[in-house]
């Protein structure tokens, strides 16, 4: 990114060039550029990987790949879309505009920023090698469980598991040692005068955000680490014959697994209220409220887990509470629901692409919402569990509310950080091919599930081929229509059109007070908050 | 087909525009419900559902209305909201947290409440036992017999009838070799050798367990599902209102064979699950006398191999070549070439014999489920067919004498 043009009485801005620069860098900017590179690398990843899945399922019958590999490629199609491709690109705009938008010159900890990226790519690259190996003869692929690791399947499995159990430690101690950066900036280093409650929403989705991750990931590594040793070592924590119970292991893996789904909503949540009050003309509505319901989301967030396994035969006082516990999750969403359309209301909008990407956003999320609470129904719950329905409710979570979520802040914010406005037409292009190719590939999916096809298997009866066909057609039309992104990024970053420091007509807050793109070192004299 | 998914396509379109109520065709929405429970959870599911589209609509309404109405182009001036107070704030933000919470733990959570219980209530008034089991990928099912209840309702005792079910669709069908046969009466990968038979109108207490990992019998049309848990039993019930056959599948990933470990269940009027349950006695009478009896090679060859391509080939493959490394292959293999048994007439650890019986690691143990003509058929093919040619024959005698 061009930030060495802007070194104008700042002698401070001199930094290596070259490779040097990326792997010693310590500066915000450069770390939240190679968080969101990363991310889109490993989200074209894991879309190939879902692409080969839906290839597979166009038809009955096996066409291309063994069931083996079909399980291997669902695995870890989650675990790189939601370790190394949304938590990342969400760390990355943590990285790139926290610092921006309270007024500091840079994150708290910018050492351990840099380690904190840094240990993304070899993650990546265990995740992916057993690929590679079991090409040369050496193990037999990867982690062939699905993302949740449920024993006694993954200890009966091959090296792929403790490969993918290494990858989840090093992501897990990158979240925590972010999460703790984040914290460390937020608490310590905002503008004077901005006292917690008139922070952006940004950064306290955030603050959320990095709390759960600290208190959710020491579980989840917990849990796989007892996995490997039940695995290597002789130990029978989810082995029935030695005293121990397979059942844990979901107990302890959703611990971790339910806060996952807000930690990767939560930073959307806060700038999607930035980008309605910025093309509605208007300040957001409720910010007071809009806090106190990310806190009881979060608060809600970590004592609702076990919705994920109704039909694990608990018991039934637990059933009753985890229903309604989960139900009640519905209340604060409620509130943000209302607080974005009140947004919205009597304000002046214009919609270009991040506009629409929120809107879009709302409507489909809304949808992942709404079959959420269906789904918090224990009863239903037996029919809709590990169904398609399934598949395609949390696909309408975290697809349109976390993905599509990402791209309305990369579009906001991409003329911000590259000092250049992106191609419009083609970002609108990319919004209705994104929007209606995915309804298109998860609409099926509901009533595929709803008619009895479960989720995680390589070929289906007959009576489910119509569905599944047009599910893999939008599903490539998805998959490819993200190149127009890629491009329209790419093109952004290397020219175009200047962009003006505010960039958005009625762009608010301290980030769009600098040059667009800032200077490599931001706020130089501390900006003061009324 | 591409022409009748553009045609499904446009209804689903048009399903989505108007509402999710249609219960003419069930394809949309759950298969026809044959358990008080399926038809439960369909009254739940489609109650829930018109719920949430409603929310939907009024929401989706607001805010298009807001889009058409409030937008620049069209000149409209924002209000510059007086920075509302608090007090209005909360008020106004109340609103939707209270009409949620109505139909959240009112509206939907009272009925909800009575289906949990409901379909936990697994003991009370139940007629039979039966006992599921799941294993990589098959299911076997025993009958435990009637309870006093149905004991005076005249069922027919069932007790002690034991079998695996297993996926009966041709393999060339599902490696590509030829596309999927559309057959109604034999569904493709819904449809076994021995299909679970349950008599019409009782209600069936089932204990579910697994004796690897984890897996889930589910039939949609019986509302109900429970994951099978290795060292545990988890239960559920059944009382099948229609006769007919039903069809469900594993819903938990449970290795290479998820998809191929299909549910089918006969429901029989009393009457003819009564002449199903003692031809199903006179069957497995048959099996015990033969155990007893001196067997020939070729018998035992024949029989052997349909219990081989039933059970072992889709780990050790129908040729013996195996699945390396995580399933070996029996060509040439150690234990399906070294002597059984040792001076003393007793079979040997860790030979062929103990393998099968007892079990390693992955492969599971079969004394509990192959009978002994079964064990002895399928050790006899193994070891001289499948490019092996020890030549021995295990007599099912002494099958019987080695589960001592």
């Amino acid at each position: 990114m061009s930030t060495t043009t802007v070194a104008h009485h700042d002698e401070h801005a001199d930094h290596p060039t070259g490779i040097m620069r990326w792997l010693t860098t310590t500066n915000h900017k450069d770390i939240g550029t190679m968080y969101l590179t990363f991310a889109l690398i490993m989200f074209l990843v894991g879309g190939a990987m879902i692409l080969g899945i839906r290839a597979e399922l166009f038809q009955p019958g096996l066409q291309l790949m063994k069931p083996d590999f079909f399980n291997q490629l669902i695995g870890v199609h989650a675990l790189v879309m939601i370790f190394a491709a949304l938590m990342p690109a969400a760390t990355g705009f943590a990285n790139w505009m926290i610092p921006l938008q309270i007024g500091a010159p840079d994150m708290a900890l910018p050492r351990l920023n840099n380690w904190g990226f840094w240990l993304l790519p070899p993650s990546a690259i265990l995740l992916t090698l057993p690929f590679t190996l079991a090409l040369f003869g050496i193990g037999d692929g990867a982690l062939a469980t699905g993302w949740t690791f449920y024993p006694p399947l993954s200890v009966q499995g091959g090296i792929g598991v403790d490969f993918a159990i290494f990858a989840v430690h090093l992501l897990g101690i990158s979240s925590v040692l972010g999460s703790i950066n984040i914290i460390v900036t937020l608490f310590n280093m905002r503008a004077p005068g901005m006292t917690l409650m008139k922070m952006p929403m940004f950064a306290w989705g955030w603050l959320i955000t990095a709390f759960l991750l600290i208190a959710t990931i020491p579980v989840l590594a917990g849990a796989v680490t007892m996995l490997l040793t039940d695995r290597h070592f002789g130990t029978h924590f989810f082995d029935a014959a030695g005293g121990g119970d397979p059942i844990l292991f979901q107990h302890l893996f959703w611990f971790f697994g339910h806060p996952e789904v807000y930690i990767l909503l939560l930073p959307v949540w806060g700038f999607i209220p930035q980008i309605l009050q910025t093309f509605s003309r208007k300040p957001m509505y409720g910010y007071k409220a809009q806090v106190y319901a990310f806190w009881g989301i979060g608060a809600l967030s970590v004592v609702v887990w076990a919705h994920h396994f109704f039909t694990a035969g608990l018991p039934v006082p637990a059933l009753l509470y985890f229903m309604y516990s989960t139900m009640a999750i519905s209340l604060p969403l409620a509130v943000l629901f209302f607080c974005w359309i009140k947004t919205m209301w009597k304000g002046s909008m214009s919609f270009e692409t991040p506009m629409l990407f929120t809107v879009g956003w709302i409507i489909l999320f809304g949808i992942g919402g709404l079959t959420g609470l269906v789904l918090a129904d224990v009863a239903a719950d037996a029919q809709y569990h590990n169904s398609y329905f399934v598949v395609a409710h949390f696909h309408y979570t975290l697809f349109a509310g976390g993905i599509m979520g990402i791209m309305a802040g990369v579009y906001y914010w991409l003329p911000k950080m590259t000092g250049h406005m992106y191609n419009e037409k083609l970002g609108k292009l990319h919004f209705w091919l994104t929007a209606i190719s995915f309804n298109l590939t998860f609409i099926p999916q509901f009533f595929l599930g709803l008619a009895g096809m479960p989720r995680r298997i390589p070929d289906y009866a007959l009576q489910f081929a119509e569905f599944n066909m047009i599910s893999s057609i939008a599903a490539f039309v998805l998959g490819l229509s993200q190149l127009l992104f890629v491009y329209n990024v790419i093109s952004t970053i290397r020219g175009g059109q200047k962009a003006t420091d505010k960039v958005w007509e009625g762009a608010e807050g301290l980030e769009w007070t600098l040059p667009s793109p800032p200077p490599y070192h931001s706020f130089t004299e501390q900006p003061v908050v009324k | 087909m591409l022409k009748q998914s553009i045609k499904k396509l446009s209804f689903c379109l048009l399903f989505l525009l108007t509402s999710p109520q249609v219960y003419a065709d069930y394809s949309w929405n759950f298969p026809e419900p044959v358990t008080p429970m399926a038809l439960d959870t369909l009254h739940v599911h489609n109650k829930f559902m018109i719920i949430v589209a409603l929310i939907f609509i009024v929401v989706l309404a607001i805010m298009i209305y807001s889009l058409i109405k409030h937008r620049k182009s069209v000149g409209y001036k924002p209000v510059t909201d007086k920075a509302p107070s608090t007090a209005i704030e909360i008020f106004w933000t109340l609103i939707p947290f209270a009409i949620l919470l109505v139909i959240d733990f009112v509206i939907m959570g009272i009925p909800a409440y009575h289906s949990v219980v409901m379909m936990e209530d697994t003991r009370n008034e139940s007629d039979m036992v039966i006992k599921v089991t799941g294993s990589q990928w098959r299911w076997q099912y025993e009958y435990l017999g009637n309870t006093e209840k149905g004991e005076k309702a005249g069922l027919e005792e069932a007790k002690g009838i034991k079998f695996l079910s297993n996926l009966s669709t041709p393999q060339e069908q599902m490696d590509g070799t030829i596309t999927p046969v559309n057959d109604p009466q034999k569904p493709y990968l819904l449809d076994v050798d021995n299909r679970l038979v349950l008599p019409v109108g009782a209600k069936v207490r089932i204990l579910m367990t697994s004796s690897d990992v984890l897996h889930n019998w589910w039939v949609p049309q019986f509302g109900s599902s429970r994951l099978a848990v290795p060292g545990f039993i988890r239960e559920t019930w059944v009382q099948i209102d229609k006769a007919g056959t039903y069809r469900g599948q594993c819903k938990e990933l449970c290795g290479k064979g998820h998809g191929y470990m299909p549910v089918v269940v006969d429901a029989l009027p009393k009457e003819e699950y009564k002449t199903w349950v003692a031809a199903k006695q006179a069957e497995i009478a048959a099996a015990t006398a033969g155990s007893d009896k001196e067997w020939s090679k070729e018998d035992l060859m024949a029989q052997g191999k349909t219990v081989y391509e039933k059970n072992c080939a889709v780990c050790h493959q129908a040729s013996g070549a195996g699945l390396p490394p995580a399933f070996p292959a029996l060509t040439g293999s150690k234990v399906a070439t070294s002597p059984i048994f040792g001076a003393d007439g007793k079979y040997l650890p860790d030979s062929h014999m103990d393998r099968v019986l007892n079990g390693i690691r992955v492969m599971p143990a079969w004394k509990g489920t192959l009978n002994d003509t079964e064990i002895a058929a399928v050790i006899t093919y193994e070891r001289n067919a499948l490019g092996n040619s020890v030549g021995d024959i295990i007599q099912p005698s002494q099958v019987k004498a080695a589960r001592q």
